[in-house]
């Protein structure tokens, strides 16, 4: 009998109506009960990542490391551009690749995030969010080895961080949602038009170089173009997020910022709109 | 108390058939686009649409603790239905109210993934199929003896045979606790033995208030599971009710007789290049007055086929089915030496041999008693119908065939009084 009474009583809490175009009204409820499916599956990404490799997690180390190599011999040495003053370019450098690296992968994980998982989609239901959320986890881990290699540089160079990194997370933050703000429509697209799969690392490459990592944005301060540059959301979180490591000799204008907050506001709620209209079709469209 | 209720469901769905290149790609949208925009000529007459109902005003309802089973045809909607149930596929039109939770198993071990350990892969199933941390962690050990996969927990499930992966994701779904569990074909894989443990412990599960959904071709399994039962026709609801009577009506309306196939020109006949059909028969020998096949006909198969080698070794293998599926018997000629030319091979299956039912007939082309060289699936159907004499019981006569074997009962001992 107490048995009986409990069920009745689950059976009331959890009722469900499924109608053409409702819009599930407990979204966003039902998306933190999944919070432990969210884990799971980032998880699973992370797990899967280094199996069967050699070198395992040391890759997430070798890569940055290797980039950063690379480029100081390119920009410093070869193309002796100039750098900020008073800050060592190595550390200028991956400051920069480090946040770059983590949009950049984030990003593409979300565009691909639903995509991938086209066999979960299929057969079982829940708030379809939860896939690109998980999808950023995997990035989320390089960016923290990338930033731990950033410390070992920074003492090596004996360059301490003050204030300013207190504002570091406002700078990760922004980057996590500039990636979803851009990954979410690419990943609702990509479920109907793969074309995406193509697009997505030539758009990287062209990023790579309209955003100042490589080089430091009071290069081209000056140019008549600064303003259109600026328009570029991640050229404010490249320099806020150098800025907030290393302290005001390193370039950083809030005006770009400005334009970042905005530009990323919309466009993620757009895109967020966009999914959610769409996710209810991905089933028969993927 | 009905915990599902569904009204007026349809699905539609707009299939775009296009001339020439199959797929969507960008290229097709913006070029269509583009080239109207500058005035070209817009490929739209070669977008042809054609609208597709796989499901059409489905109306019924669910009482708690019931086990309901679905059959059909394939494309007969019920994959579709489950799939609305399970919200995985939002309707065209209808509603449908639940009451409690719904786990849904479409597939055995979904989001399975090869990589992972058999541990990390129950946490990972379990998280899709909606338990909790807790909830696995609790149910951990019952899951892994029930799949029996105790020493294979921490090998990639890569390694594993496809019958312990098979028992892992089915254990993992049968310690589910859901109100109401939606379950497609499952079943369908894995050994008899298996089988019968996973529809014991899914009548355990509805013994104890549950609500349970099943769709599955294997009408022996329906039966043994089912007390209800809907019965899908393209994409129509056309009955529903007590098991044995929609399944009989289903059975019913799915067989037809049909006792000679003869094809006229070899493009048309089953084959390939080394041999091919002219002609399949069902010839029965009625007995007087009767006009239709029942328990007592004898009957030939007579099975026609063109040989178009030199020499080979030749047999014939005939495998009678029910319709449920299931293999009753497997009969072969001899196998002989024929040359090219036109071969005939007749069964004869006495009368007082089939129980009534309903049976289909594969037949098999075999060279060198190893090889076969062509099958044909579903040669012929037919139907056997009952008939007693002098006995006033009407049951359902149990099982597959129905001998006539000497049965004799003679009075031992009187007592005389």
């Amino acid at each position: 009998m107490a048995d009986h009474l409990q069920l009745s009583s689950v059976l009331k809490t959890y009722e469900t109506i499924i109608q053409p175009g409702r819009s599930e009204r407990h979204y966003w409820r039902d998306l933190w009960r999944n919070r432990e499916l969210m884990w799971i599956l980032a998880m699973r990404d992370v797990s899967v990542r280094y199996k069967q490799t050699a070198l395992g997690t040391a890759w997430g180390l070798i890569r940055p490391l290797s980039t950063m190599l690379v480029m100081v011999l390119v920009f410093q040495k070869i193309a002796k551009l100039p750098g900020d003053p008073g800050v060592p370019y190595p550390l200028m450098i991956l400051g920069g690749i480090t946040i770059w690296t983590f949009f950049s992968t984030a990003f593409t994980q979300i565009s691909s995030s639903v995509t991938m998982n086209a066999n979960l989609v299929t057969k079982v239901y829940f708030p379809r969010l939860i896939m690109p959320i998980s999808a950023v986890a995997v990035s989320f881990v390089d960016f923290l080895v990338s930033l731990g290699l950033f410390i070992l540089l920074a003492i090596y160079y004996q360059f301490l961080p003050d204030w300013h990194l207190l504002l570091l997370p406002f700078f990760i933050l922004m980057a996590i949602l500039a990636a979803f703000a851009f990954g979410l429509f690419f990943a609702t697209i990509n479920v109907r038009f793969r074309d995406v799969g193509q697009l997505i690392p030539f758009l990287m490459q062209i990023g790579f170089y309209a955003c100042p990592i490589a080089y430091t944005s009071r290069t081209v301060a000056n140019e008549w173009w600064y303003p259109i540059y600026i328009l570029n959301p991640m050229v404010g979180i490249i320099d806020g997020f150098r800025w907030s490591l290393l302290g005001e000799q390193s370039f950083f204008n809030p005006q770009s910022l400005v334009a970042s907050v905005v530009i990323i506001s919309v466009c993620l709620v757009l895109s967020l709109y966009f999914f959610r209209k769409r996710e209810s079709t991905f089933v028969d469209d993927i | 108390m009905s915990v599902i209720t569904v009204e007026n469901i349809s699905k539609q769905y707009i299939i775009d058939h296009k001339k020439g290149k199959g797929g969507t790609t960008l290229r097709d949208v913006l070029t269509n686009n583009i080239q109207s925009i500058f005035g070209g000529r817009k490929q739209q007459q070669e977008l042809t649409h054609e609208e597709f109902w796989a499901l059409r005003d489905v109306n019924f309802s669910i009482e708690q603790g019931d086990r309901v089973g679905i059959v059909g045809h394939n494309g007969a909607g019920k994959s579709t239905m489950l799939k609305i149930l399970s919200k995985i596929i939002e309707p065209t039109t209808g509603t449908v109210k639940i009451k409690g939770r719904v786990a849904s198993l479409l597939e055995v071990g979904t989001g399975f993934h090869p990589e992972l350990t058999g541990r990390e892969n129950i946490f990972l199933n379990g998280a899709l199929l909606g338990m909790t941390r807790s909830e696995i962690k609790r149910q951990f050990d019952e899951i892994v003896a029930f799949a029996g996969v105790e020493k294979f927990l921490d090998t990639p499930v890569k390694r594993y045979s496809s019958g312990m992966y098979v028992r892992l994701g089915f254990a993992i779904s049968a310690h589910l606790d859901p109100e109401i569990m939606i379950v497609d074909e499952v079943l369908a894989v894995g050994d008899a033995e298996f089988q019968k443990k996973s529809i014991g412990k899914m009548r355990d599960n509805s013994a104890s208030g549950r609500t349970i959904i099943f769709v599955s071709h294997n009408l022996t399994a329906v039966q043994a599971l089912c007390n209800k039962t809907l019965y899908f026709e393209k994409g129509m609801l056309i009955e529903q009710g007590e098991t044995n009577e929609v399944i009989a009506s289903y059975l019913s309306k799915v067989s037809r007789t049909q006792l000679v196939r003869q094809w006229d020109t070899p493009q048309e006949a089953p084959g390939n290049d080394l041999v091919r059909f002219r002609r399949v028969e069902l010839i029965p020998d009625y007995p007087e007055d009767t006009t239709h096949i029942d328990v007592r006909t004898p009957m030939k198969l007579r099975f026609e086929f063109w040989n178009m080698m030199d020499h080979a070794n030749l047999n014939l293998s005939m495998h009678l089915n029910s319709l449920t599926g299931e293999c009753i018997f497997n009969v072969g000629t001899r196998s002989q030496p024929y040359g090219k030319g036109l071969i005939a091979g007749e069964c004869t299956i006495p009368g007082y041999f089939l129980n009534d039912g309903s049976y289909t007939v594969s037949v098999m082309i075999v060279k060198d008693t190893v090889t076969p060289l062509f099958v044909m699936d579903d040669g012929l159907t037919f139907d056997v119908e009952d008939y007693r004499a002098g006995i006033a019981w009407y049951g359902k006569w149990p099982g597959y065939v129905r001998p006539q074997f000497p049965f004799e009962m003679e009075m031992m001992e009187p007592v005389i009084s």
